[in-house]
């Protein structure tokens, strides 16, 4: 079954073409990579996929249903969550409230049970507790639990953000560039953090990285970007071994 | 596990705050039975209460929701003057003052909010500094509306006209808005017990409120709209809500504020009050909803304590509010609030340990 269906995708920002002709099918349950030198487009298709940008041209479809021109709030909620490059935490609150605000969705009760505290409301926001601090189990945060967001050291916020994206029950998870500023112990921390999440919260994963050891251990399927336009797709090792890749990260 | 089951508990931390207003209530109306209390002091108790509930709920607009609003007297200013016309208009019909005011109140609060839906909806979608400027404008605009507005009552009901008083009241009637001039004439139906108990529902709604999903999507907005957006909150949704619901209390406020004098003109509700409203939030400390209130206090009573160094009072009303701020920005505050947060972290073990 195809989760993420992307086809002929493209916007142009002014005269300049950031992404072409894009085509992408991912399956449910798999783990893809998306590759390619700085500028490719990337972030870019991260964000068209978000509703942050609106495509110029092409389709994106989530299980069959149309995410052209959604908010990025309704697209969360029809089952995509992801991460930023630039981490985006809530930083004035706590970690386990940054996981929370995730379960907004999720757990919900009225307004008026809100501003009085009557009905579920305390039933509600045990069960959102209980579980956030699962999810923060899973990260090893739950000592942090109390700490503000900003406090938590860097690689640690990386992976806070993935619990928030995780707390909004995603379908896809799109991960950009989560490795990005870990030493290789982190990495290869992350790698395991991040094949469990797969198997325990049964989401397809989409995610951008530069760092080609995690992309090698736990991609399944590569698509590889260069000037907007995909370059290569296949198997990691078919992919990362295609003269036409090499050439692109490391020139002529 | 076990400090688990210390974050599964629903805070209720708050008990102890609410106990500290009664207390300052009681203390002061002892003081009011005992004649301890100066008269210039006593009559500056229901502003004071008007001036906490606008600080309280601008606060929630600008320290909850992060977006600076210029115009929060406007809101004031339509919560006076619905209040005023109804509480006139019922006057025959409840004869209860304390009543009247209660139904006065939250007809005013209604109003404000409808002002807040209006200004809201076209507002909250820009982003910056374009929300002071428009809500700067809708304080004036509205100050300068009631200016202009004719509001009568006779035996046939309410008469409304705009520039100039286009209508005659039957015999017995009365003008109750009456264009520049305003309103006199007020029945003085607040009381210092009313303002404490709107300070009390104001607090009680607004602190369960920023402890809620609702308040938790509000803070996110303010903290990162474009990851609020990806975990499926809506911007706009959050933001029109916070800032209604800080109307409705600022209408409600005007309301007891208005219903406190016996003239009561647009102006009183001008830029200068949104600006006074504004520096009692920053004060007190953005997003702190205590601090509002022990500000919003303070500054009022502040010039009417130093009534008697009569030359120096403006003075030393100033440089308080220097050093308020420098206290605000230096280490010392930020050094007392995590001395108390440690002593908080000891207070908790101690308890696990029991």
């Amino acid at each position: 079954m195809t989760t993420l269906e992307v086809t002929k995708l493209g916007i142009s920002f002014g005269g300049l073409r950031a992404v072409d002709e894009l085509s992408m099918k991912i399956e449910k349950g798999s783990l893809v990579g998306l590759i390619g030198p700085n500028g490719a487009g990337k972030t870019t298709v991260f964000n068209m996929l978000t509703g942050v940008y609106r495509p110029t041209d092409g389709g994106i479809r989530l299980e069959g249903e149309n995410l052209i021109g959604k908010k990025p709030f309704e697209i969360n909620h029809m089952g995509v969550a992801r991460t930023f490059q630039n981490i985006r935490l809530f930083p004035k609150q706590s970690v386990l409230d940054n996981v929370m605000v995730g379960f907004n969705n999720q757990i919900t009760y009225s307004l008026a049970e809100s501003i009085l505290h009557v009905g579920s409301y305390r039933k509600k926001e045990r069960e959102m507790r209980e579980r956030s601090l699962e999810i923060l189990r899973v990260f090893h945060l739950e000592d942090s639990a109390q700490t503000l967001s900003s406090n938590l050291p860097y690689g640690k916020q990386r992976k806070l953000e993935i619990a928030r994206a995780l707390a909004t029950n995603p379908k896809l998870l799109l991960l950009d560039e989560p490795a990005a500023g870990m030493n290789p112990n982190e990495t290869g921390e992350l790698m395991d953090t991040i094949r469990l999440v797969r198997k325990k919260y049964n989401v397809t994963i989409l995610l951008i990285e530069h760092d080609m050891k995690l992309v090698q251990g736990i991609c399944e399927y590569l698509y590889v970007l260069n000037f907007g336009r995909l370059l290569a797709e296949g198997a990691p090792e078919k992919v990362l071994n295609d003269p036409a890749v090499v050439k692109a990260y490391l020139g002529d | 596990m076990k400090q688990f089951k210390n974050l599964l508990t629903v805070r209720r931390d708050n008990t102890i705050s609410y106990g500290i207003v009664i207390l300052a209530f009681l203390v002061i109306q002892g003081m009011i039975a005992s004649g301890n209390i100066s008269s210039s002091l006593k009559g500056q108790l229901v502003p004071i209460c008007a001036y906490i509930v606008m600080a309280v709920s601008l606060n929630l607009t600008v320290g909850i929701l992060g977006e600076l609003s210029l115009g929060h007297a406007g809101f004031m200013s339509v919560g006076a003057f619905t209040g005023i016309v109804v509480s006139t208009s019922l006057a025959a019909a409840i004869p209860s003052a304390p009543l009247r005011l209660a139904v006065s109140m939250v007809i005013g609060g209604l109003f404000a909010g409808l002002a807040g839906v209006i200004v809201g909806i076209p507002v909250l979608r820009l982003k910056g500094d374009y929300l002071a400027i428009v809500t700067l404008a809708f304080g004036e605009i509205i100050k300068n509306i009631i200016n202009v507005l004719y509001i009568g009552l006779d035996e046939n009901g309410l008469h409304f006209s705009i520039l100039q008083q286009s209508f005659t009241l039957a015999e017995g009637g009365r003008m109750i808005i009456n264009g520049p001039m305003g309103v006199s004439g007020v029945e003085k139906i607040s009381s210092f017990t009313s303002g404490f108990v709107l300070i009390l529902v104001t607090l009680f709604i607004i602190l369960n409120l920023v402890h809620s999903r609702t308040g938790r999507a509000v803070m996110s907005v303010r903290d990162n709209k474009i990851a609020a957006e990806s975990i499926g909150i809506s911007v706009t949704r959050c933001k029109l809500l916070a800032f209604v619901i800080s109307a409705v209390f600022a209408g409600m406020a005007g309301t007891l504020y208005a219903m406190n004098f016996s003239t009561v003109t647009a102006s009183k509700f001008d830029f200068n009050t949104s600006i006074l409203i504004l520096v009692f939030v920053v004060l007190g400390g953005l997003g702190n909803i205590w601090g509002s209130i022990i500000a919003a206090a303070l500054l009022t009573v502040l010039p009417e304590l130093l009534r008697s160094m009569n030359d120096y009072r403006m003075l030393i009303y100033a440089i308080l509010l220097i050093v308020m701020m420098i206290f605000n920005n230096s280490g010392a505050r930020k050094r007392l609030l995590e001395w108390r947060s440690a002593r908080c972290a000891a207070r908790n073990e101690k308890k696990e340990g029991a």
